[in-house]
């Protein structure tokens, strides 16, 4: 018997009784639609944590103070370690490095007339907006002559420029800064809200400013290494260690005062957290589609047994065995094909509407649609399979007594 | 050689544990072209003969030769294919798919054979027994006796040479049956090999050898005079084109 044969009987067996032909799709539906709309809330996840690192910079490492252990016990001291010297050695010494960029942040309340507010002062050096991938929109950043002065100059995130200047126009006013006044010379272009929060709710002053004459200090609290390419990016990081090991006076054995986590790492840690959720909810949606497919059993050994005169007449006639499993389990992957079909259907759609109402990022891959459709299909096949096997197996004579 | 040969043949059911010996060796030679009537009382070893003959069953010992091929020898799609071209049924019941138009009934045995040109072949043996213009009617719109021609055309169209007709007319009032059993007739004249399996006297008395059934054993077999059963003698057959 032709496929074609077999495809026709399926589409007349699931139109003779609708109602049930949907119902037994409706696991398939439920299935495939959460399936194709759970990887793509995943990978949409996963894509903007993706797009929101890149924004912090690329090829990044970051070296911030820790405390030295020794037996378990750290030293409170040794979160001060990281100095800019140590940066600028960084920037001399080591090869494959496109700019180090030390950063020493603090919160504090920053006051213009009436207007006043909390928020991160960070003093950073002229190579800050390179490095990070941060510039300003508005005005011009400090330069390494006003690092070397201590100038009192300081540029607005934009939420702060929103904050404290919701009309005039904040370039050449002066803020106060814990009784230190700063002239504003410019205002950050928008970066949004990322991990760590609102990045755009910041104040930035120059380093040595920060250090001496509003925090009282002589370390800073990170120091941000841009290398050249991805592939120096291990080299780099290998330098840099030794070299902070040196200078640091660390002897062999004993561990870093200081941690350097590559963007990679980053990267690496929060891909493989979307990637856990997205097999998580995929995993989910995989049993819905179970669930279907034993849905598609259950039909099926009603419908062989509903038709079981009819099995016996095709017998009768010159059917074979292999002619009547084909029949029945055409049946079966018609019902998870067409199942499928609309699954993935709604299951795009499932996915746009919660970009639009909920406003997750979705990100809806041809493989995740093959692989839920494949779904479908082999659930149809599997659970096709024993219905089939008891249809073509049956007697004809027991079939065709049948009543 | 004779087309259909059973020789010593014995069929042994095993239900809840007890044998029931439905034939208990049976030895039948049917002729091409030969009109055969069986006869018996229920539990007699008719239905157990016949769906031997019809291939659907295996016998318990002794040899079914079909063409003079062993029966017993053949695998499920040499059976299937034996079913398929060499043998029609018809069944008390019909035994048509419902909710199937009677033109693809019809076609259903050329769909196992892999035939072409499914719908002239299908056309032509509804011509055959008169139907060609209910082609298209549902089992459920057509009366007992349109049904019966719908399952005969179904059993010609393979153009195979042997009908087995398991009381063909058990459903059907006297004319209705009268005029199928004047399709087999004529088939019959036209060389086609017929077993018809009957309780009615009548309608065994038209074909033209008799065989009775009793207790799983061939207690008479006898050919008809010649003259009787002939189909002159009898009513033409209603509707039927010749």
């Amino acid at each position: 018997m032709s496929l074609s044969a077999s495809l026709r009987i399926a589409v007349r067996a699931m139109r003779g009784n609708p109602l049930r032909s949907l119902l037994t799709m409706l696991g398939v539906i439920i299935g495939v639609a959460s399936v194709i709309a759970m990887i793509s809330i995943g990978q949409g996840a996963r894509q903007a944590t993706m797009t929101q690192i890149e924004s912090l910079g690329s090829n990044l490492l970051t070296v911030i103070a820790t405390s030295a252990r020794q037996g378990g016990i750290a030293a409170a001291s040794a979160v001060q370690t990281l100095t800019l010297q140590d940066a600028e050695a960084i920037a001399r010494d080591v090869a494959g490095v496109a700019g180090v960029s030390p950063e020493l942040s603090r919160r504090a309340q920053v006051v213009f007339g009436s207007q006043n507010t909390n928020t991160q002062v960070s003093g950073v050096t002229p190579a800050f907006p390179q490095v990070r991938n941060f510039h300003p929109a508005q005005g011009e950043f400090f330069t390494d002559d006003d690092v070397r002065r201590r100038s009192k100059v300081a540029l607005l995130g934009k939420t702060v420029a929103g904050n404290l200047f919701p009309e005039t126009d904040p370039i050449g006013q002066r803020i106060r800064v814990q009784g230190v006044t700063f002239t504003v010379v410019g205002v950050m272009e928008s970066k949004g809200a990322g991990f760590g929060g609102d990045r755009d709710d910041a104040v930035f002053v120059p380093l040595t400013t920060a250090q001496y004459r509003l925090f009282g200090a002589t370390h800073v609290g990170v120091i941000h290494v841009q290398a050249r390419t991805a592939d120096e990016m291990s080299a780099v990081q290998q330098a840099v260690r030794d070299l902070l090991r040196v200078r640091h006076r660390i002897p062999a054995g004993r561990d870093d005062d200081f941690t350097i986590r590559s963007q990679a790492d980053i990267l690496q840690a929060l891909t493989g957290v979307t990637r856990t959720m997205t097999m998580l909810l995929g995993g989910v949606a995989a049993v819905a589609l179970v669930v279907g497919g034993i849905g598609i059993m259950n039909i099926m050994l009603v419908s062989v047994t509903e038709r079981t005169r009819e099995i016996g007449i095709r017998k009768a006639v010159g059917a074979r065995r292999s002619d009547i499993l084909m029949q029945f389990l055409v049946e079966s992957v018609t019902v998870g094909v067409t199942g499928g079909l609309i699954g993935i259907a709604l299951g795009v759609l499932g996915s746009r509407l919660i970009t639009r109402l909920a406003g997750w990022a979705t990100l809806l891959s041809p493989q995740a649609v093959l692989l839920a459709f494949g779904f479908a299909v082999a659930v149809g096949v599997f659970f096709g399979l024993y219905p089939a096997r008891r249809a073509a197996m049956m007697d004809p004579i027991e079939a065709l007594r049948y009543q | 050689m004779a087309l259909i040969q059973m020789r010593e043949v014995e069929k042994v059911y095993r239900m809840d544990g007890v044998e029931v010996r439905a034939l208990g060796g049976v030895s039948l030679a049917i002729e091409q072209g030969e009109f055969v009537a069986i006869m018996g009382p229920s539990g007699s070893g008719k239905s157990t003969c016949m769906n031997i003959l019809g291939c659907l069953d295996r016998p318990t010992s002794g040899a079914y030769l079909l063409d003079g091929a062993d029966v017993a020898t053949l695998d499920d799609v040499a059976l299937a294919r034996l079913r398929n071209q060499r043998l029609g049924f018809v069944f008390q019941s019909y035994n048509l798919l419902p909710r199937t138009p009677a033109i693809e009934n019809v076609e259903l045995p050329l769909i196992y054979s892999g035939a072409s040109d499914r719908r002239e072949k299908a056309l032509a043996a509804l011509e055959a027994v008169g139907l060609r213009e209910r082609a298209d009617h549902l089992p459920t719109q057509l009366s007992g006796g349109e049904q019966q021609r719908v399952a005969i055309a179904r059993a010609l169209v393979m153009d195979a040479p042997i009908i087995l007709a398991d009381e063909p007319t058990g459903n059907l009032d006297t004319a209705t049956a009268s005029e199928i059993m004047g399709i087999l007739e004529r088939l019959s004249r036209q060389g086609m090999t017929i077993v018809l399996v009957t309780h009615e006297a009548d309608i065994a008395a038209r074909a033209r050898r008799l065989v009775h059934f009793r207790d799983g054993l061939i207690t008479s077999d006898e050919r008809a005079p010649a003259g009787v059963g002939e189909p002159a003698r009898l009513p033409a057959p209603g509707g039927v084109r010749s």
